[in-house]
């Protein structure tokens, strides 16, 4: 471990030097660290000064901690462009095949690139936080709070992992600098979307929210630091000289994988379902933990945000409600349909989300409608009502259904976005990728869209039938 | 100290390297020959463990190249095809990072890095940054860079490629010392003087199969045909053809000379000898006519038919 780490970091010294050594990385980071601090001091002392003249010194006091968030912030983001120019930046230069020829291993020379472009935008992004604080209080003789300097210092660092991380693996998966910074928008833009996040919060002042968001980050970058490890390929970095669209391998890839060694539908159902079904094992205990969860904080719910009793007076539901929906010609195909539809637009949804959180969104979307039930349950519970009954009577019929099709269709969308995530057994992470969307399609088409259409089916013509039949009495 | 069995490389729909067998004990240099493209470097690199062979297998100074990949590379120094310097740094420093690499202890770094730097004419350009290198220099420092952890095998592209005569011939004698070192070497190169000059073994390589392999002289004999000799004479022949025994077929004649096809040349040489000077014809020499293995090679690569071509040993 420690000779690993003695090797990686001979890696990290050189690349450092060599950054030192170009005016072109020294520049920014030098003003950045020292120029841009000495700006938010002025700003800061110019905002404490226009405040109080309208006497309005809370905003002054959100202000001057924001500031301190952005000058962390500012030199980190050089890290995204010498993480993106890490690998493929070599590659360009001819200069990666010595090292892949050496005795480093993969997790050295990976670990000691990570470094690198890390190190240096940090040690300036600490050295303008410092300049920032010495600056407020021999003007303003402003300090922060011990923990919300150590909150900053902790989010600077892991948003500054996280850019790196996830830089280096676009670094590590493309052909050329122009294909990675095009990449880089991946993580721009979920990083401004944080920021501007962080910046509600700071001037929120609702500062232990800061810890989640760290937690959060952490637990991406650890996702980051394994899915570039695990598709860190020298036989890839070397062979692959272009990125090229290949519809025709990806669609047999796919189709491969999908069809499997079925010959006909029922061989399909047979094997193959089975098959995938076992695999997916794991995302399915998760699945269902998360929605045994998403249950429990619907309950911490309820109990923080009651619902008037006046709105879940259950017995309301009568003979008229059943005709109001008849006259909305909901017992017909189309109300099926539209049952239906909407619940494989949801799906579509959360696959979307799923693909770019490592599937960690999906299981948020899926599990919200039972988080909600969960909560209208409570209430009920809190009202004095029956939370059996309500259950029985508007969520089981239908849900015996609908249920079983959200866990999986969540293990599948979750199987897929972990995809990158998991040992890549000598597949590039497109191949890999490709395997996984044909074993969760196969579970969505093969169990997950019957599933639903049966629960529409049952939600159309028998639900509201027998929550009339149970409630009404 | 390299063996291969059947080494094969596939990427998607091109087969690069096939079913290549190669076998090179200690001290021994193979150059392998080939058109651009033709799988030299792909060789190459699963023989450093950066490529998986698709079939096969290959081991390397004892290392199974697929199982044990970082003793593989720990026991090679290679010259890639480009040198992949880094032209902010100096030199020396660019020898000392590679020597913590390879896990060098700092007395033992130190020390190889000047005998290096020496060997190849750099020290004075020791803390010059290799941006301001020539071309041949930077090939030097290259060179250097792969003998730094003294390897027992060495696996050189274009050794001399880019390098003025004499710094060519540094390099030529270097590697026939790292030879005599009982190091095992492969060569890719275009240069056929030199990979004759320097090699035991020549294989040659196109489409990504091995078509020719074996020792200079004997892949001539295997490609070229019989050998050919020329007899020169004190005085002119005047229209008179000699008569040659049997097993030997005279190809052509000049004034003073004549050349024939011998199979067996130490058997029959004598004979013809003694046959001519009973003729009354004064020889005054009798030697090979010299053929290149420019030749072996044009013949090999041009052949239609692979089948046609002889595989030797």
């Amino acid at each position: 471990m420690l000779n690993s780490l003695r090797m990686a970091l001979v890696i990290t010294r050189r690349e450092v030097r060599d950054q030192f050594r170009d005016w072109r990385i020294v520049f920014p980071i030098i003003t950045l660290t020292i120029v841009f601090p000495w700006l938010m001091n002025f700003t800061a002392r110019q905002a404490v000064g226009f405040v109080a003249r309208y006497n309005a010194p809370i905003v002054a006091a959100r202000l001057i901690p924001f500031l301190l968030m952005i000058v962390g912030f500012f030199p980190i983001s050089v890290s995204l462009v010498i993480a993106l120019e890490s690998f493929v930046g070599e590659k360009e230069r001819h200069s990666i095949e010595p090292l892949l020829v050496s005795p480093l291993t993969d997790r050295q020379l990976y670990l000691g690139k990570l470094l690198a472009a890390m190190v240096p935008p940090l040690a300036a992004s600490y050295l303008g936080i410092a300049v920032y604080l010495a600056g407020v209080f021999i003007q303003i003789g402003w300090r922060p709070e011990p923990v919300l300097l150590v909150q900053i210092l902790v989010l600077t660092t892991v948003q500054a992992i996280l850019m790196v991380s996830g830089a280096v693996v676009v670094s590590s998966q493309t052909t050329s600098v122009r294909a990675a910074n095009l990449l880089a928008s991946f993580i721009i833009i979920p990083m401004a979307f944080l920021i501007q996040g962080e910046a509600v919060i700071m001037f929120w002042a609702n500062y232990s929210v800061l810890w989640w968001i760290i937690l959060a980050l952490i637990v991406v970058n650890g996702l980051f630091i394994r899915t570039g490890l695990a598709y860190f390929n020298r036989e890839e970095m070397l062979g692959r000289e272009l990125d090229v669209l290949k519809p025709g391998w990806a669609w047999e890839t796919f189709k491969h994988e999908f069809i499997g060694q079925a010959h006909s539908i029922l061989d399909w159902y047979r094997l193959e379902i089975p098959e995938a079904l076992g695999k997916m094992l794991l995302p399915t205990i998760v699945m269902v933990l998360s929605i045994a969860i998403g249950a429990y904080a619907g309950t911490v719910l309820a109990k923080d945000f009651p619902l008037p009793p006046k709105l879940l007076v259950l017995s309301k539901l009568n003979q008229g409600f059943i005709e109001g929906l008849d006259a909305l010609r909901f017992f017909s195909a189309a109300g099926v349909s539209s049952v239906w539809l909407h619940n494989l637009r949801v799906v579509v949804i959360a696959t979307f989300l799923g693909i770019f959180s490592f599937g960690v969104l999906a299981v948020l979307v899926l599990i919200l409608p039972l988080v909600l039930i969960s909560y209208v349950a409570a209430n009920m519970a809190l009202a004095g009502s029956s939370p059996i009954l309500f259950l029985l009577a508007l969520v089981l019929p239908h849900g015996i259904l609908e249920i079983p099709a959200i866990i999986l269709a969540g293990a599948a969308i979750l199987s897929l976005g972990a995809t990158p995530t998991a040992p890549a057994d000598g597949k590039t992470i497109g191949e890999a990728f490709l395997l996984a969307l044909g074993k969760s399609t196969k579970v969505v088409v093969g169990v997950v869209v019957p599933l639903f259409l049966g629960a529409a089916l049952i939600e159309v013509f028998l639900t509201p039938r027998i929550a009339v039949w149970l409630l009404a009495r | 100290m390299i063996l291969t069995q059947n080494l094969s490389k596939r990427f998607e729909n091109f087969q690069a390297v096939d079913k290549v067998n190669l076998s090179l004990a200690a001290g021994e240099v193979l150059a392998l020959l080939g058109p651009n493209g033709a799988g030299k470097t792909t060789t190459v690199r699963m023989l450093t463990s950066i490529l998986r062979p698709s079939e096969g297998w290959a081991k390397v100074a004892g290392y199974d190249v697929v199982k044990q990949p970082d003793q593989v590379r720990a026991s090679v120094g290679v010259l890639t095809e480009n040198h992949g310097l880094y032209n902010r740094m100096p030199a020396g420093d660019y020898l000392d990072f590679f020597g913590q690499i390879y896990n060098l202890k700092p007395a033992v770094r130190k020390s190889n890095i000047l005998e290096l730097l020496e060997r190849f004419g750099l020290i004075a350009e020791a803390r010059k940054p290799i941006g301001e290198f020539s071309k041949g220099m930077r090939q030097k420092l290259a060179l250097a860079r792969a003998l730094l952890h003294n390897p027992p095998v060495l696996l050189l592209d274009e050794p001399t490629s880019a390098m003025d005569p004499e710094s060519a011939r540094l390099v030529r004698d270097a590697i026939i010392n790292l030879r005599s070192e009982e190091r095992t070497i492969i060569i890719c190169t275009h240069n056929l003087a030199e990979a004759e000059e320097l090699a035991d073994k020549i294989a040659i390589i196109r489409h990504g199969r091995i078509i020719a392999q074996g020792s200079s002289a004997a892949l001539k004999a295997r490609l070229l045909g019989a050998a050919e000799y020329e007899l020169r004479l004190a005085t002119p022949l005047d229209g008179y053809k000699p008569k040659l025994p049997s097993g030997a077929t005279l190809t052509s004649s000049g004034p003073d000379w004549v050349r024939y096809h011998v199979d067996n040349a130490q058997q029959m040489n004598p004979v013809i000898l003694h046959d001519l000077l009973e003729q009354g014809l004064p020889v005054v020499s009798l030697q090979e006519v010299p053929r290149s293995l420019e030749q072996v090679y044009l013949q090999a690569i041009n052949s239609p038919n692979e089948a046609d071509i002889h595989y030797v040993e």
